[in-house]
């Protein structure tokens, strides 16, 4: 199994350790919703280094990234990232990721552990004809995420980076504990919170963890392990490779459309998806609460006027909207709010509504 | 409570006896490994269970695991509360936290379960794996 360099902290701060895409990682240290709902009030702290970095550097770093992914890359400036997807000729996704614009010519592209050797081949694959080196740099980089409301406050005890100002989407190059890191304002939980990349041995990564633990107990912020980032990202209606996004969905049915720019040259799967645009989806990605009592899980079938129509692509009880929520696909006349529809739970029909997401309410 | 009086099943549930009833929960242990409880299924009053019967459904935040009764017999009272307040069985897993009583048919079927100093064993071999 594949451990981060920030291992060794978990089994010393006693995290329940589960084997994830084939990484050794925690799943839950005090308790999930614990956890969840110290991300929501005060903060929380979760490694994940098993995240991909990958580098794209050249003189025509910025085409390459473009016609490889859905976004606007000329729009980003230096110090700015953006929310994409990593698309097929079918408009389906390889993955979602992030970009960030590091400077002329280089740019960082952020993926899911779980697609990490898929993404680099199809990357070369797909970008090979450009003046571009692409570089795999996961294993240099360790990643701490610090996600709540005092995620700022603990920060700031370890860098002497002005970190107040920043706008969500943009990092900086700053030290934090006396290492090169990047400080990312970004996060999977809906909360205000940073994500710090830095390089370094197991010593080092494990004493950043270990210490941003240890005072973050000063602003209520704990470690928190797999367990907790899923739901908390679920609450915010973020969608997660393998459930909600996958190769079988386009982009505009899984209600992307706002990381879909046509207007931009061209990029993998936008004839596909123009002439969706051009007929209309049949059908959408929704959020969903239970009118009836239950969880509904992934995989949970799911039925409207009687036949089964897909499957529940997320689920799960929200410890901080303390409701049954959750994603699925529904054809596109069924999708508006309030709309009602049945999910099979052990052999049992219970009745779902379509919500708005996301389901906690960010003011 | 006194454990030593209760017995005990591999799938980690408790049993006390009392006139030819028994109250059935889940263990400590099993409540940790749960994780934080947020809904409970229960069966009717009434309804008979045989062995291996799936008779009640515990779900966590991130599972869900069915109550397999290890004894045969009828539901004669369900601990209705654990709908509202289901963190009960994380908090008080012994007491608060029952989860159904059962009119043993077959009292037989006790006698394969273990007793709290067995259980004992049986959780300490558990940890070494």
């Amino acid at each position: 199994m594949k451990k981060t360099k920030i291992n060794k902290a978990h089994y010393e701060l006693k995290g329940k350790m589960v084997e994830f895409c084939g990484w050794d990682l925690p799943v839950q240290y005090s308790g999930l919703n614990a956890e969840h709902n110290a991300v929501r009030t005060t903060g929380g702290l979760f490694d994940v280094s098993h995240m991909g970095e990958v580098i794209f550097e050249g003189k025509e770093a910025l085409e390459a990234v473009s016609y490889i992914t859905s976004n606007n890359v000329s729009k980003l400036k230096p110090g700015k990232i953006h929310y994409s997807g990593l698309l097929t000729e079918k408009g389906c996704f390889v993955d979602d990721l992030l970009v960030y614009f590091v400077e002329e010519g280089k740019y960082m592209l952020v993926v899911n552990a779980a697609n990490l050797e898929k993404d680099f081949n199809w990357m070369k694959e797909k970008a090979g004809h450009f003046d571009v080196s692409i570089t795999n740099v996961s294993d240099d980089y360790s990643q701490i995420a610090i996600q709540g409301p005092n995620s700022g406050k603990l920060l700031a005890k370890f860098t002497d980076e002005d970190i107040d100002p920043m706008k969500y989407y943009t990092f900086i190059h700053g030290r934090v504990m006396g290492v090169d890191a990047i400080i990312s304002r970004t996060g999977y939980t809906g909360e205000y919170g940073f994500e710090i990349y830095f390089k370094g041995d197991e010593k080092i990564a494990s004493k950043m963890f270990i210490e941003l633990a240890e005072k973050g107990k000063e602003f209520g912020i704990i470690p928190a392990g797999l367990g907790a980032r899923d739901t908390l990202r679920l609450e915010a209606g973020m969608a997660l490779y393998g459930n909600e996004i996958d190769n079988s969905h386009t982009i505009l049915e899984a209600n992307l459309s706002w990381i879909l720019k046509f207007k931009k040259g061209d990029f993998i799967g936008k004839d596909v998806l123009l002439k969706q645009k051009e007929e209309g989806i049949t059908r959408k990605l929704i959020g969903f609460e239970l009118v009836d009592r239950g969880i509904a899980r992934h995989g949970y079938p799911v039925f409207v006027d009687g036949e089964q129509f897909g499957e529940v692509t997320s689920g799960t009880y929200g410890p901080f909207v303390k409701k049954s929520i959750g994603m699925t696909y529904l054809p596109i006349d069924k999708t508006d709010i309030g709309t009602e529809f049945q999910i099979e739970i052990r052999n049992k029909m219970v009745t779902a509504k379509v919500v708005a997401v996301p389901f906690i309410d960010k003011k | 409570m006194g454990l030593e009086n209760l017995k005990f099943t591999k799938e980690h549930e408790w049993v006390r006896v009392e006139d030819g009833i028994a109250t059935i929960g889940v263990t400590d242990y099993a409540q940790k490994e749960l994780g934080d409880i947020v809904y409970v299924e229960l069966p009717s009053v009434g309804d008979s269970i045989a062995k291996g019967d799936a008779c009640s459904n515990i779900e966590s935040v991130k599972a869900v695991s069915d109550l397999y009764s290890q004894l045969s017999g009828e539901i004669v009272e369900i601990n209705e509360g654990l709908e509202d307040t289901p963190e009960n069985i994380n908090q008080s897993p012994y007491d608060d936290g029952w989860i159904v009583k059962i009119k043993i048919s077959k009292e037989e079927e006790l006698n394969e379960m273990m007793d709290f100093e067995q259980y004992k064993l049986y959780l300490a071999g558990i940890e070494k794996e």
